[in-house]
């Protein structure tokens, strides 16, 4: 999965070693360099570079497509708010799917084990990345993510997300679908408040909707904005802990696994 | 716990290289491309960096330049001066075949009001070029 940066290991600190030791020889030699010609003309010139900010995230995120794909592995990449119920909506899923085929998680969160601890008292083994200040995950990340975890073919495999419905839309880990989670008990205007991660995904989860009669959010003007954003976004209702209209997206999974 | 499916797994540190807000990770990059880039072009230090960034991208040009003399401090393109240039959002329209102006991801066709524009423009954020020595 590392091909790219070369640290073939799960630890790769001798790597990011010898990188920074390069970056200072590089700082180093400028400044010698500096000093040398000083007093001296020093001519300037325009080089073209053209190059995506985002270009060695993607290409680790090919390397991982390109894995998935070759090992029939079909991953998810589970973004929300924090609290929308995405580790409930796992643990649910891999409680109604796991007599089928594997099942693995990566989860992401800035501190803590408690998510995957939740994962793995459902019997499905579960990584957690502790992101620390980051405010999303990476493909370099879950490249390293998966020689750690060892995801077997033809599986399923999770990738829940920091809880961000802003950072995490620009990186793309490999997977098939981005899917979003958005509960009714946030606001029913969030896909046209926080646009790019709703035009990124292409499924939309609205959870908690046992709670409908409590709270003031209409699914339909949720709905509304949603397509606004994305016309073709797919879209399932349910609830996670009641299992209401559950086997839809249940189904939606199995489907293509 | 321990008897659970990966509570022995653990995540390498180091294997993470992000930073807090999105603009500071995508720093980083810029700050890795020109390392890359002068190693390759013989190059020692950057004076000036041009960034294209779309108004569809998810990037704040605010952010960038609020973030860019801490994400360049000790790297060869310290003290440089950063020039954004912002991009157009610009559509096709599915439906109707006609270009039109974006100024937001859901804008509907200006023509026909169909909701199915496909972003031709404007989702840009790249290096453009560099002023070096």
């Amino acid at each position: 999965m590392c091909g790219i940066c070369g640290c073939g290991q799960t630890n790769n600190t001798t790597k990011l070693k010898s990188v920074l030791g390069q970056n200072r020889h590089l700082i180093k030699h400028e400044h010698s360099h500096h000093g040398h010609v000083h007093g001296h003309h020093e001519t300037e010139r325009l080089v073209k570079v053209e190059q995506d900010l985002l270009s060695k995230n993607n290409a680790y995120a090919e390397q991982n497509r390109a894995y998935f794909q070759q090992h029939h592995i079909f991953t998810l990449n589970l973004v929300s708010s924090p609290g929308a119920g995405k580790t409930t909506l796992l643990v649910e899923t891999i409680k109604a799917l796991k007599g089928r085929f594997p099942i693995a998680v990566i989860e992401g969160d800035q501190q803590t084990e408690h998510d995957a601890d939740r994962i793995r008292a459902t019997g499905v083994p579960a990584l957690q990345i502790n992101t620390g200040r980051a405010c999303h995950l990476d493909a370099h990340g879950i490249g390293h993510a998966l020689m750690v975890l060892g995801v077997k073919d033809h599986s399923l495999l999770a990738i829940e997300n920091v809880g961000n419905l802003v950072c995490p839309s620009s990186f793309d880990l490999g997977e098939a679908h981005k899917v979003v989670v958005l509960s009714v008990t946030e606001g029913d205007d969030k896909p046209i408040k926080y646009p790019d991660m709703f035009h990124a995904a292409d499924l939309m989860l609205i959870n908690k909707t046992d709670l409908l009669p409590y709270v003031d959010f209409d699914v339909e003007r949720c709905i509304h904005y949603a397509r606004q954003v994305n016309p073709e976004i797919q879209i399932i209702k349910l609830s996670a802990t009641k299992g209401d209209n559950f086997s839809a997206w249940t189904d939606w999974l199995a489907q293509r696994i | 716990m321990t008897n659970l499916p990966g509570a022995d797994l653990h995540w390498p540190e180091g294997c993470m290289a992000g930073t807090a807000m999105h603009e500071l990770s995508l720093l980083e990059n810029v700050r890795e491309i020109l390392e890359n880039h002068a190693l390759q072009q013989n190059f020692s230090r950057v004076t000036k960096v041009t960034l294209e960034i779309g108004k569809l991208s998810c990037v704040e040009p605010e952010a960038l330049r609020f973030g860019f003399d801490v994400a360049m401090k000790d790297s060869l393109a310290e003290n440089a001066e950063l020039i954004i240039t912002e991009l157009n959002g610009l559509g096709l329209c599915r439906q109707c075949q006609q270009q039109i102006e974006m100024e937001t991801l859901h804008d509907p066709c200006i023509y026909c009001g169909s909701p199915f524009v496909t972003v031709i423009q404007g989702a840009e954020m790249k290096i453009k070029d560099l002023c070096v020595i």
